[in-house]
């Protein structure tokens, strides 16, 4: 589009026609959330249609705002961050018209909660030696295998699903992907408890789901590739969003902090400033990656704002702990539940802690992320692949 | 904290970037930037003379209407980043950046003496100097004649006056002396493209250029923004330490394969990447903040000197390393960047410096107050 101050005014008339027909108090949350996406408010960089106007990037964080301030309800991305950060691009990149249309809207208004069926026991960081089986019976699929790890399965009902489509050919090419209804039957989510004490994420048995094909997302045996472009929103959703100086586990320090002068010694001092600073720059990089991208896809840099990411809050929730010191070694509570979100902010410091511990593992590792960075963004030479060219049934497993 | 300051280069910018850089390229070989430690000092006046009068740097953060070139911060930290890359010995920072930030609070010709070139000038302080309390004072006689000796001051070779500080009971007042009438004496610096001299001042006539109501502020800006876009320069030497490692890691070979595919390398070269990412937007977001005078000034430039100099010391390790024995000699450029980014890193106030002026900046004391 022409002017930016133009397409920006443009934008203020609409969320403010949007907040005038759908008043943000007395309006309930999906109802509002229905008419932000029909008014392409959704996420303005995708198509008209689809919840969209077809422009920057960049702009999605301006509209956001203007609805925040107007006290508009928030469409939950914590508990819809799979659906919102990873299902939805997916969806816009390969989905058919048809799902396009059936999936979008519910998943935005926050009506259905998506969760993501990749890992397996066997399959982690080599995702695509994915075991899970589909087999075609008619104009349905036959999904029988196990998956691992899935947050929020417990919630959901939807998920985007890997599964093995043709053992006879190479690992990546013998896969196809699919959206699952988490409510069919043969879907068993049994909960798995974490080194928090609660279960975040849970076990998955399928058991003779039939999924139709119409639910395949891309061509039957491209499934790699529709995972790839996953996997790329994933890293992405993570620096998305501008972020406040000093928030997040940064914040929750900082408060500790000021509210504790009795920890205070010289060498605690140094470390927080240390870690304030690293933070402050790594938010920096996150804000100049965020405008290097403004028009078009973020590339393999947005791995190393996960790895960033994940360092910074480790040694963070580390640190606060030491400074709490005879606190710290309290434990709020170990009772087993099965939570809705990963809750930061509103949590103690050993639960920040420990849950800490799995931002260097969920969404790849941070071995992955510096494999991609080196390889991708550095161009040095790749791993060694023995298993490349070799028909998946063949492969020692 | 400003949204809005851009990160990127803008268009202009980037032809500046591209300018300096082709001029670097051209003249600024690594061997000769090597024979300043051996006393040989003349890649310094031929690029110093192309920098000002080809390029018209020299008055680059001067305004247009006091005869300067009327660029921004922005500007000198792309200059800076530059400069940083090839290691250039040349007084951008000493001159262009801190004497002319001085020099502007006052009205002097000076100012457009220096923004043409045709005078070079630097701060009468140890390169280490972080705050106005930390500059040596010179005591003035009845006759207004200025004396006092300070140790490892930057930029003074190349320097036709040097700026001084001079407490007077109206306030500080900043004098500039003339170098031919001081006695300077070189010293064997662990940065010899940033050379340091002891100066003697015996009696030396000074002239006031920034008067005493707005000596101190002058001075305070001028160190402040000197440390705020020295990260820029760091920034640049640790990405010549990154790119130049990852490119000889391509095609060094042991064990029969290429180094820079073993996994151990890939990962520390990929961390370094990531912390490079951080400092180069963090002097960016310094200078951009700088540029516009943004109330998130003072924050911005004290996290960018805390952050980028620790970056490119690390960098600089890990070029030595990572390029094994070749690493360690004379003849390979490496060492000169390690000497560059150790200096830097003490230049203007050390990373734990920046980090105490933070903690006040950001409402995280030490303690009760
Ligand atoms: C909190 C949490 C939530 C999760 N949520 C989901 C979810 O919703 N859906 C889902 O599908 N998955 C989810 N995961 C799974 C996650 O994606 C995997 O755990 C991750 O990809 C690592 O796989 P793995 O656990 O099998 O470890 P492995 O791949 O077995 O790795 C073991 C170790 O080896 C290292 N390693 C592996 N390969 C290499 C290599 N090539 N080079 C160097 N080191 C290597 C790893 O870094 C790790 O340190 C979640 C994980 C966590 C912790």
């Amino acid at each position: 589009m022409t002017n930016p101050e133009a397409v920006r005014e443009d934008l203020r008339g609409r969320v403010a026609a949007l907040l005038t027909d759908h008043d943000p108090a007395t309006t309930d949350p999906v109802t509002f959330h229905r008419a932000r996406f029909d008014a392409g408010l959704a996420w303005v960089y995708y198509p008209e249609g689809v919840g969209g106007l077809g422009l920057d990037r960049e702009l999605q964080p301006f509209v956001d705002t203007l609805f925040e301030e107007a006290g508009a309800p928030g469409n939950n991305p914590e508990l819809n961050g799979i659906g919102l950060g990873m299902a939805a691009p997916t969806i816009l990149a390969y989905g058919t018209p048809e799902q396009r249309q059936r999936y979008l809207r519910p998943l935005w208004a926050g009506e259905e909660i998506w969760c993501q069926l990749f890992s397996e026991p066997g399959a982690g960081s080599d995702l695509a030696a994915v075991s899970t089986r589909a087999v075609r019976d008619g104009d349905d699929w036959i999904v029988n295998g196990q998956k691992v790890w899935t947050s929020v399965a417990h919630k959901a009902q939807r998920a985007i699903l890997v599964a093995r489509t043709d053992p006879d050919r190479p690992k990546h090419a013998g896969l196809s992907y699919f959206i699952c209804d988490m409510t069919a039957p043969g879907v068993d989510v049994r909960p798995l408890r974490q080194l928090t004490g609660e279960a975040e994420f849970n076990e998955v048995f399928l058991t003779d789901v039939r999924i139709p094909d119409a639910n395949r997302l891309g061509q039957e045996g491209a499934g790699w590739r529709v995972a790839t472009t996953t996997l790329n929103n994933e890293r992405v959703s993570i620096g998305g969003r501008p972020v406040p100086r000093e928030s997040g586990i940064l914040g929750a320090v900082t408060r500790t902090w000021r509210g504790h002068p009795e920890h205070h010694t010289p060498e605690l001092h140094d470390r927080l400033l240390r870690l304030w600073v690293e933070a402050e720059a790594a938010r920096l990089a996150a804000t100049r990656l965020r405008q290097r991208v403004a028009g078009g896809q973020p590339g393999p840099e947005t791995s190393a704002l996960k790895l960033s990411f994940a360092r910074i809050n480790q040694q963070l929730s580390g640190f606060e702990l030491e400074l709490l010191g005879e606190d710290g070694l309290r434990y709020e509570d170990w009772t087993m539940v099965r939570p809705d979100r990963v809750d930061f902010a509103g949590r103690d410091a050993g639960y920040r802690y420990l849950r800490a511990k799995g931002n260097s593992i969920e969404g790849g590792t941070s071995e992955i992320m510096r494999n991609i960075v080196a390889e991708r963004v550095l161009g040095l030479p790749g791993e060694a692949r023995a298993d490349k060219d070799i028909a998946w049934k063949d492969l020692i497993r | 904290m400003s949204e809005d300051i851009l990160l990127l280069d803008t268009d202009v910018e980037t032809a500046l970037r591209a300018a300096v850089r082709s001029l670097l390229n051209e003249r600024c070989d690594p061997a000769a930037v090597l024979a300043a430690y051996a006393g040989d000092r003349s890649l310094t006046r031929s690029l110093w003379k192309s920098i000002t009068a080809e390029l018209g740097l020299a008055g680059l953060l001067i305004p247009e209407n006091r005869g300067g070139a009327g660029g921004s911060a922005r500007d000198a930290a792309v200059v800076l980043e530059e400069l940083g890359r090839f290691a250039a010995p040349v007084p951008f920072l000493t001159s262009s950046v801190i004497a002319a930030t001085v020099l502007l609070a006052g009205d002097s010709e000076l100012v457009a003496q220096l923004a043409t070139g045709e005078c070079t000038a630097a701060l009468l302080a140890p390169f280490s100097a972080a705050t106005v309390e930390q500059l040596p004072a010179l005591v003035k006689d009845a006759d207004g004649r200025l004396s006092g000796r300070v140790t490892s001051v930057a930029g003074a070779f190349e320097a036709d006056v040097l700026l001084a500080a001079v407490r007077t009971p109206q306030g500080t007042e900043v004098h500039a002396i003339a170098t031919a009438l001081v006695t300077v004496d070189p010293v064997v610096s662990l940065d010899m493209t940033r050379p340091l001299a002891d100066i003697t001042v015996d009696a030396a006539p000074g002239r006031v250029v920034v008067p005493a109501g707005a000596g101190l502020p002058a001075l305070r800006v001028g160190l402040a923004t000197g440390a705020a876009l020295l990260a820029s320069e760091q920034v640049g030497v640790a990405a010549w330490c990154l790119d130049t490692t990852v490119r000889y890691l391509k095609v060094r070979r042991q064990f029969g394969r290429v180094v820079g595919g073993f996994q151990a390398l890939k990962h520390r070269l990929a961390d370094l990447y990531v912390e490079l990412e951080s400092a180069s937007a963090a002097a960016r977001y310094a200078a951009g903040a700088l540029a516009t005078a943004d109330p998130d000034a003072t924050i911005a430039g004290a996290v960018a000197a805390a952050y980028c100099g620790e970056i490119a010391v690390r960098a600089a390790e890990e070029a030595v390393q990572l390029h094994g024995g070749i690493g360690m000699t004379w003849e390979y450029p490496v060492h000169l960047y390690l000497k560059r980014a150790k200096a830097d890193q003490i230049g203007l106030g050390s990373p734990a410096h920046h980090r105490s002026v933070l903690a006040g900046l950001v409402d995280l004391p030490l303690g009760r107050d």
